[in-house]
């Protein structure tokens, strides 16, 4: 059979399961300028960039329409030229023109079509109005005066996330993307995995910078400044200098780091080690005694805040561990005052992540201690990009340097935590090399990109089943499986990016590049000494020298809490005029919900209405008193009861109302 | 509208059990929660967003989009302004300023701080021979002019402290 083809600007090109005109055409090597087209999330067609003139049926945008047999397309006349230009005119017309100062010039696509299109006048009269920024969030800035309404955003947060913390509002002129009710985006349900601020093509939404705070902190004398570098990193930075995508530049960071004037430079890897040993322990403990699994991984802080949120009854199934960062500083702060010869309170930790939700980590309270965080600050790849650029730093031109140890140190076990399915790779190895002394096996089954990996695994005498998921719809798929018994795990690893943390939203912003990035870690993996993390010296020997199981449950562990999604007030459902006697509170979170609770609800207000007590009573509900595993919760009086049932609420009443 | 203990919020589990909690249901269960409370109050919306399963700034989008909805309270009296093109050429625009004059309301603000009136204005409702053409609650009102309005709004004013 002769192979299907269309005809692109005279050129033959093959069909071969494009799923779209503008895929065929980025084949045939013609780059159509689009917004709101990305391969991962559903075809919107809103930009109306992609426009290609369409022999039979005109106009039509390339994004949404299937290439079929026969077809002849051009993409670049007259008339689709002069619609391109006058959509960019427009948009500009209506986006702040303060490229200067935004922190997106030079990585803008606005910018960048503009330029491309040779866009040299706006026709339009200016509309756009200057908005206040959205500072709510410890993660991501939000800057509604430079949105396009592309909606990109808005489809990675519901359709890979899961979340919906962001969609459109209002309509026509007054259109706008941002979370419900016009909050700030640290108010809301918002996980900080900074998937949108990958995904934006403009300014609106960006990471929140921490690099004046440590500039700041190098600058003053009287603090000493250590940094560490996540592996995700390493493969990435260079993209920012001309490299390939997954080329390792290691060695030039850490160069560039100490000549900006951070007294020592470590490596995030060494707190990996610690997890993985950690976690391959906790996880050996589960096995063993059956309880909590499957185990869940809890090193993505976007996953555990999602978890915190919308699964409540797992949070025991959540391994206890700290992330790599958090145990870094943890061991740092403990450790490194006295080496240093300074106060806990002059030393400054500074992590480098491809991660926005990591700031959001770093500020949780669990992580601090007397009001001072573990992790001071948090820069994201392209910040530290940023600040060697700043410095005047010729980045390809530095020699290769090597990490101060010993948090220096790291096996590779530690270096694939940046990609997904690397942690349990990890924690696999650590397992073997426990359970089969001198195992040394590799555990490739869970490498990829796919979204959920799964994998059965033999070690020994024992079969353990594995999934490793990336995206937190992936997730919330899995756990449903989990629940309804489709399926059954002992080993679940979740990032909340696609691909694990080389695709983080702190990262260079490029399209596939992911699994060169993930390549270049397992590359990194196999140029190291040792493969399993119990193998890292400097590890046995703080082990061995420092932590007991008390100290390493200090400092390596943490616990979670249930977490409402919004900021929100109560709601009051029925009041009376008359004396109150009796305040009934209710959760209505969504815990809660699926738990009974407007059935409670309903039942308690029959019961109060044949005993005649509606004179004197007040009903309101909150959204999630964050005691979720125990729903659905009612409070009487002030006292609150767990799993609350007809019975419970009604006998608690009746107390309530003889003691007044 | 009911005043009665909690008739309110029952009446809300019964539209939701009643459109069996479909996220494809949202307007329909908007609309009637609508005309239980007046408008849309936030932790409504967040109630219905987590009955039918979907994310509260998915809810606001719906509310947000449909002029029909409203996110604040309206007051007891709804006074509607024909804006027609005939209401218009016979002075409406005077009518609505003078409305705002007397109630302290703005083309932001359309309920007055008591939430006794709110001030809508209407494209036309197809009463043009009665021009310039004001509604009061459910009462039409003709040929209005500046004094004549000022007169109504004192009325509904006096039935109030009748009342009381």
């Amino acid at each position: 059979m002769r192979a299907q083809t269309a005809s692109i600007d005279k050129m033959l090109v093959p069909i071969e399961g494009e799923k779209n005109l503008l895929e065929l055409c980025r084949k045939a090597g013609i780059e159509l300028p689009t917004f709101c087209y990305h391969s991962e999330i559903s075809v919107y067609g809103a930009c109306r960039m992609c426009m290609v003139e369409l022999e039979g049926r005109g106009i039509v945008p390339a994004c949404s329409t299937k290439p079929e047999a026969g077809m002849v397309v051009r993409t670049n006349t007259g008339e689709i030229r002069s619609m391109r230009k006058m959509i960019i005119e427009l948009m500009l017309a209506n986006h702040a023109q303060s490229c200067f100062t935004c922190k997106k010039s030079g990585d803008c696509r606005l910018q960048s079509i503009a330029k491309q299109l040779g866009v040299d006048t706006i026709r339009f009269k200016k509309t756009n109005r200057d908005e206040p920024l959205d500072l709510s969030s410890k993660a991501i800035v939000r800057d509604p005066g430079k949105c396009i309404l592309c909606g990109d955003c808005v489809r990675v947060c519901s359709e890979i996330q899961s979340v919906g913390a962001l969609d459109f509002a209002y309509r026509g002129a007054k259109a706008q993307v941002g979370p419900c009710y016009s909050k700030g985006i640290g108010e809301i349900e918002c996980v900080g995995c900074g998937q949108c601020v990958k995904v934006c093509p403009v300014g609106a939404l960006t990471p929140k910078y921490q690099v004046a705070e440590v500039w700041n902190a190098i600058h003053d004398s009287s603090k000493k400044v250590v940094v560490q570098v996540a592996p995700a990193v390493r493969v990435a930075l260079g993209e920012y200098f001309g490299k390939e995508p997954g080329s390792l530049s290691m060695g030039r960071i850490i160069t560039a780091l100490r000549r900006m004037g951070f007294d020592r430079v470590y490596d995030t890897c060494f707190g990996a080690d610690f997890t993985v040993i950690e976690e391959g322990k906790e996880f050996l403990k589960r096995r063993e005694s059956g309880k909590n699994l499957p185990l869940f991984t809890s090193c993505c802080p976007a996953w555990v805040k999602f978890a915190e949120q919308y699964f409540p009854d797992f949070l025991g199934n959540l391994s206890s561990c700290r992330s790599p960062q958090q145990m870094f500083a943890s061991l740092c702060k403990e450790q490194l005052p006295a080496e240093l010869g300074i106060t806990r309170e002059e030393l400054v930790v500074v992590s480098v992540m491809p991660c926005t939700a990591k700031k959001f980590e770093a500020s949780r309270e669990e992580f601090q201690k007397n009001g001072i965080p573990d992790v001071d600050y948090v820069v994201t790849t392209q910040e530290l990009a940023l600040m060697i650029k700043e410095s005047g730093i010729d980045f390809n031109k530095l020699e290769l340097g090597s990490f101060d140890m010993p948090f220096g140190f790291s096996t590779g076990a530690s270096v694939i935590f940046g990609s997904s399915g690397g942690v349990s790779e990890a924690v696999l190895r650590f397992a073997a090399e426990t359970l089969e002394k001198g195992s040394s096996q590799e555990f490739r089954q869970l490498r990829g990109l796919n979204g959920i990996k799964t994998a059965e695994i033999t070690i020994g005498k024992e079969t353990l089943s594995m999934v490793a998921v990336s995206g937190l719809a992936n997730a919330r798929k899995v756990i449903d499986q989990i629940r309804s018994g489709e399926a059954s795990y002992d080993l679940v690893e979740v990032m909340a990016c696609s691909g694990g943390c080389v695709n983080g939203g702190g990262q260079p912003v490029c399209a596939d590049s992911l699994d060169k990035r993930a390549k270049g870690l397992y590359d990194s993996d196999k140029m190291l000494q040792f493969h399993v993390s119990s193998e890292n010296p400097y590890l046995q020997q703080i082990y061995a020298e420092r932590l007991d199981d008390h100290k390493s449950h200090e400092l390596l562990h943490t616990k979670y809490k249930n977490r409402k999604r919004i900021d929100q007030e109560e709601l009051i459902l029925a009041e009376s005029s008359g004396e109150r006697v009796l305040t009934l509170e209710i959760c209505f979170g969504t815990s809660c919900f699926v738990r009974g609770a407007q059935q409670l609800y309903q039942d308690l207000m029959e019961y109060i209405r044949s005993s005649g007590l509606e004179d004197k009573t007040q009903f309101k509900a909150s959204f999630c008193g964050q005691q979720c595993k125990k729903g659905p919760v009612l409070s009487v009086n002030g006292k609150s009861i767990e799993k609350c049932t007809r019975e419970l609420a009604i006998s608690e009443i009746e107390k309530a109302l003889n003691l007044v | 509208m009911s005043n009665a203990f909690g008739a309110k919020f029952d009446k809300v589990c019964e539209i939701l059990d009643r459109y069996e909690k479909r996220p494809t249901n949202l307007i329909p269960i908007l609309q009637e929660i609508q005309e239980e409370y007046s408008y849309l109050p936030e932790d409504v919306m967040t109630y219905v967003a987590t009955a039918i399963g979907t994310s509260p700034g998915s809810v606001f989008g719906v509310a947000t989009f449909y002029s029909h909805f409203t996110l604040t309270p309206k007051g007891k009296h709804v006074i509607r302004v024909c804006d027609g093109t005939a209401c218009h050429v016979r002075k409406s625009a005077e009518i609505i300023k003078t409305l705002e004059a007397e109630l302290n309301l703005n083309a932001e603000k359309k309920t007055s701080s008591d939430l006794m009136f709110t001030l809508e204005t209407v494209a036309c409702l197809g009463a043009c021979g009665l021009a310039p053409v004001v509604v009061a609650d459910d009462e039409v009102h003709g040929a209005m002019t500046k004094e004549k309005t000022i007169e109504l709004i004192k009325s509904i004013r006096e039935g109030e402290v009748a009342h009381a």
